[in-house]
């Protein structure tokens, strides 16, 4: 597209962004900061995935961008949109077809392979974020492995509910030594983190941070010896593809209570039915 | 003694500004000891503790622990990995404000709990059960052990604050002013515990508080300090039934005789 640079950015800024992901790679876990660019979408939509897909993509990559597993939702197919318009580049639905895979919340159902690439968008990048408030403190629990507090609330939440009540952000240590917000993918999602082909990469905007989980990184979900960690997954079949392995999205159908359980990755569920 | 010191500090010194803390200050504490130290407010009391904890740093001075291997190192040249490590095992806190070391909205077993967490055990079935049990060492009912620190009277936070100091093992315990604060039934509930969990535990301590009664109860030496510096040391009783330096001699008559 005339008058932009391939992919958005300027080839400055990406330099930049490609250092941070680098480093990040280097260092599985750990959030690297980085100078995150005001985009043209709003903070919380993306930015952070948005720069990191910019960053990476090349003129002969397939794009796919899904949004909670959908590739037809508003955010999914604007930011697909996006970069055909100033990439050119060639996009996709299909799993086993994109060679980057922008996603918000979820990890396709299709296992990925090592030459593709999961970039993911973060609200949060800090696990420690809701037990210890300033910033500092908590880059020092990490400097130290110092992941107490963490198992506290797990123990909290079993005292209080006989089990882990954390059902999405699930926090996890990488390569046993990082512990690491997997961004808001269900928990159901977790062990699809761990050993993965795939190189994952993770972009969070509005706090300006970037990590990486290199291919076939140990991802280990917190858990207590006699409480395993167990994936949640809604004990139904897809409506429209009868899938029992696939994550659930319930829906309403009507007014008077009507509700179907479908599959939240839509390619996965549309390859099935087909 | 044949035994070495656990913790050995000499020539501490430690100014603010102007202001002296702690003026050539050196003492030795065996394994299985409690030494109090007291002395009026502003006499350097919490900063000898916090220098000797290594939470702070002396301009001068050295103070030298010897670990659980029997390793002796100087504790603020310990890298920072190495004394948290000590922080959450070999050594206990007791503050006088529960505040300090407790999280007042995460549940009593939480809280004692967190120090074997932290300590790398991940069996959570063992960590109730530890909990509870030093929940029962202290004198809380354990069936309390999922209600937070924030339903407790003072005295019940207190001692669960020493639970969770203790429920590692320490070798050391820090403790300031351990009673400050508490009406005078519940803290001569909460000496008499600390006194047994110290004695069978065998657990060395540095005891700073301001009430003589609470030091002769607790400990086994005294060191009595002025504007920074130790004014006399010796035997709790020699101290306190026959002082000899002149501020010693006040410090013991001002106490009222009941």
């Amino acid at each position: 597209m005339k008058g932009y640079n391939f992919a958005y950015l300027d080839e400055q800024t990406k330099r930049m962004i490609r250092r941070a992901i680098l480093k990040a790679v280097a260092i599985p876990g750990h959030q690297v900061p980085f100078g995150g660019r005001e985009m043209p979408l709003p903070y919380g939509w993306g930015t952070g995935g948005i720069q990191v897909t910019a960053a990476i993509l090349g003129p002969r990559d397939v794009l796919k961008v899904i949004d909670q597993g959908a590739d037809d939702t508003t955010n999914a197919v604007s930011i697909r949109r996006f970069f055909a318009r100033v990439a050119g580049i060639a996009t996709t639905t299909r799993t086993a077809e994109a060679s980057v895979i922008q996603t918000r919340h979820r990890i396709p159902e299709t296992r990925l392979r090592a030459d593709q690439i999961l970039v993911y968008q973060v609200p949060q990048p800090e696990p420690l974020y809701r037990l210890e408030p300033s910033r500092a403190a908590a880059r020092r629990l990490h400097a130290l492995a110092e992941y107490g507090a963490m198992h506290v609330r797990l123990y909290e939440d079993i005292a209080r509910l006989g089990q882990v009540a954390i059902s999405y952000d699930y926090p996890v240590l990488v390569n046993r030594r990082y512990l690491t917000s997997p961004s808001p993918i269900p928990a159901f999602d977790n062990p699809k983190l761990h050993r993965m082909a795939a190189l994952q990469l993770f972009g969070a905007g509005r706090e300006k941070r970037i990590y990486a989980i290199p291919p076939y990184t140990e991802v280990r979900s917190l858990d207590f010896e006699d409480h395993p960690f167990r994936p949640h997954r809604a004990d139904a079949a897809c409506a429209l593809c009868g899938s029992r392995e696939s994550y659930l999205d319930e829906v309403l159908t009507d007014d008077r209570g009507g509700r179907i359980f479908v599959c939240s990755d839509t390619d996965y569920c549309a390859g099935r039915a087909a | 003694m044949s035994e070495p010191p656990l913790l050995q500090a000499e020539g501490l010194c430690l100014a603010y500004g102007a202001q002296v803390a702690l003026d050539r200050v050196g003492l030795a504490l065996w394994p299985g000891e409690v030494l109090a130290v007291v002395g009026e407010s502003g006499s350097g009391k919490t900063s000898l503790l916090n220098v000797l904890s290594g939470r702070s740093t002396p301009d001068a001075g050295t103070v030298l622990y010897r670990d659980e291997t029997d390793a002796s190192a100087e504790v603020h040249a310990m890298a920072p990995p190495r004394l948290r490590r000590l922080y959450r095992s070999e050594w206990g806190f007791v503050h006088q404000d529960p505040r300090e070391s407790l999280r007042m909205d995460i549940s009593a077993g939480g809280n004692i709990g967190e120090r074997l967490m932290e300590s790398g055990q991940r069996h959570y079935g063992a960590i109730r059960a530890t909990a509870a049990h030093w929940l029962a060492e202290v004198e809380i009912d354990p069936a309390r052990i999922d209600e937070p620190p924030r339903q407790f009277s003072g005295g019940m936070r207190q001692r669960l604050q020493i639970a969770r100091a203790l429920v590692t093992h320490p070798r050391l315990l820090f403790m300031d002013e351990p009673t400050g604060g508490l009406d005078v039934s519940v803290q001569a509930r909460i000496l008499d515990l600390l006194r047994r969990l110290v004695a069978r535990h065998r657990i060395a301590a540095v005891l700073v508080t301001h009430d003589l009664g609470v030091a002769r109860l607790l400990a086994q030496r005294i060191a009595v300090m002025r504007a920074g510096r130790v004014v006399e040391t010796g035997l709790t009783d020699q101290v306190l039934d026959d002082p000899l330096h002149p501020y010693a001699q006040l410090l013991v008559s001002a106490v009222l005789r009941v």
